[in-house]
């Protein structure tokens, strides 16, 4: 009979063996279905990683609020810990100057040749307005931040490189996107101008 | 420095989407699991998962987390209630 969210999170913070052993096991299942598609990944790092986020889950306890499946928030978890390692390993031999070899230099924009002459003219200009408010309103770390995620960097390895951590950088690039934005209506465009120019050149 | 035109793309998208207000990636932990079983549901999300669908379209990362998870709920262990 499934447990009640109650009972799951009241074991679990008396440490009983039997609701410990059962959620590692639920939580193997899980990550094997959660990361299906990462073709290296063994049983042994899976229960490595249950491991750790067996200890992430007790630690957080007190901040479910009952609002889902006590299982889907345990999962949610462990998937977040098994994407970071697994994130980790990916990029630990990368460095930000690799991937950003010329980040404070000017920034040169591309031509595109599909769209009619007007959209070109259009989407140039405002992807000038774009560079220009990248090199006036961002600071370097905001630069920094926003390209490294731009050239694919998960947000812990940009944080791990700029001794900082995950919500840190995603504030940073946050407020980035919104000088940006700032930039971009100051030049005379709109977020519909924005948005219909990225689905245009994508389509 | 020169992004190339999915960078540029994808930076204009970003910024498209950018909102004055947006949840960080541990406030977002914290509502993904909610918001993955009333979408699994077919559900009408509350006001406050808004967010979560808003932070999804901005951060790869947990993006990609959110779509793991998905891959779970047809697990016994994880379906909801209802």
């Amino acid at each position: 009979m499934p447990r009640s969210n109650e009972q799951w999170v009241s074991r679990l913070k008396a440490r009983q063996d039997t609701t410990l052993i059962e959620l590692r096991g639920i939580l193997i299942r899980n990550l094997g279905k959660a990361l299906v598609r990462h073709s290296h990944v063994d049983e042994g790092l899976i229960e490595d990683m249950v491991q750790d986020s067996v200890m992430r889950i007790l630690d957080r306890l007190d901040q479910f609020e009952g609002n889902s499946q006590f299982v889907t928030w345990a999962t949610s978890i462990a998937i977040r810990v098994a994407m970071g390692e697994l994130r980790r390993r990916r990029w630990k031999d990368v460095s930000l100057s690799q991937i950003l070899p010329d980040a404070n230099t000017t920034f040169a924009g591309t031509v595109d040749s599909a769209p009619p002459p007007e959209r070109i003219l259009m989407r140039q200009s405002m992807v000038q307005a774009m560079y220009e408010a990248m090199e006036k309103c961002l600071s370097e770390r905001q630069r920094t931040a926003l390209l490294a995620e731009l050239k694919g960097m998960p947000l812990d390895e940009i944080a791990q490189r700029m001794g900082s951590n995950r919500n840190a950088i995603y504030k940073l690039t946050h407020d980035a996107r919104k000088k940006l934005r700032t930039g971009l209506e100051a030049a005379g465009y709109t977020a519909e101008d924005i948005n219909e120019s990225t689905s245009e050149v994508i389509a | 420095m020169r992004l190339s035109k999915e960078e540029t793309d994808e930076l204009l998208r970003q910024i498209g989407l950018t909102e004055d207000q947006e949840i960080d990636c541990d406030q977002c932990l914290a509502l993904v699991a909610e918001f993955a079983e009333q979408e699994a549901c077919g559900a009408r999300v509350r006001a406050a998962l808004e967010a979560v669908r808003q932070h999804l379209a901005i951060c790869g990362e947990c993006q990609e987390e959110y779509a793991a998870l998905c891959l779970t709920l047809d697990n016994a262990e994880t379906k909801p209630n209802g």
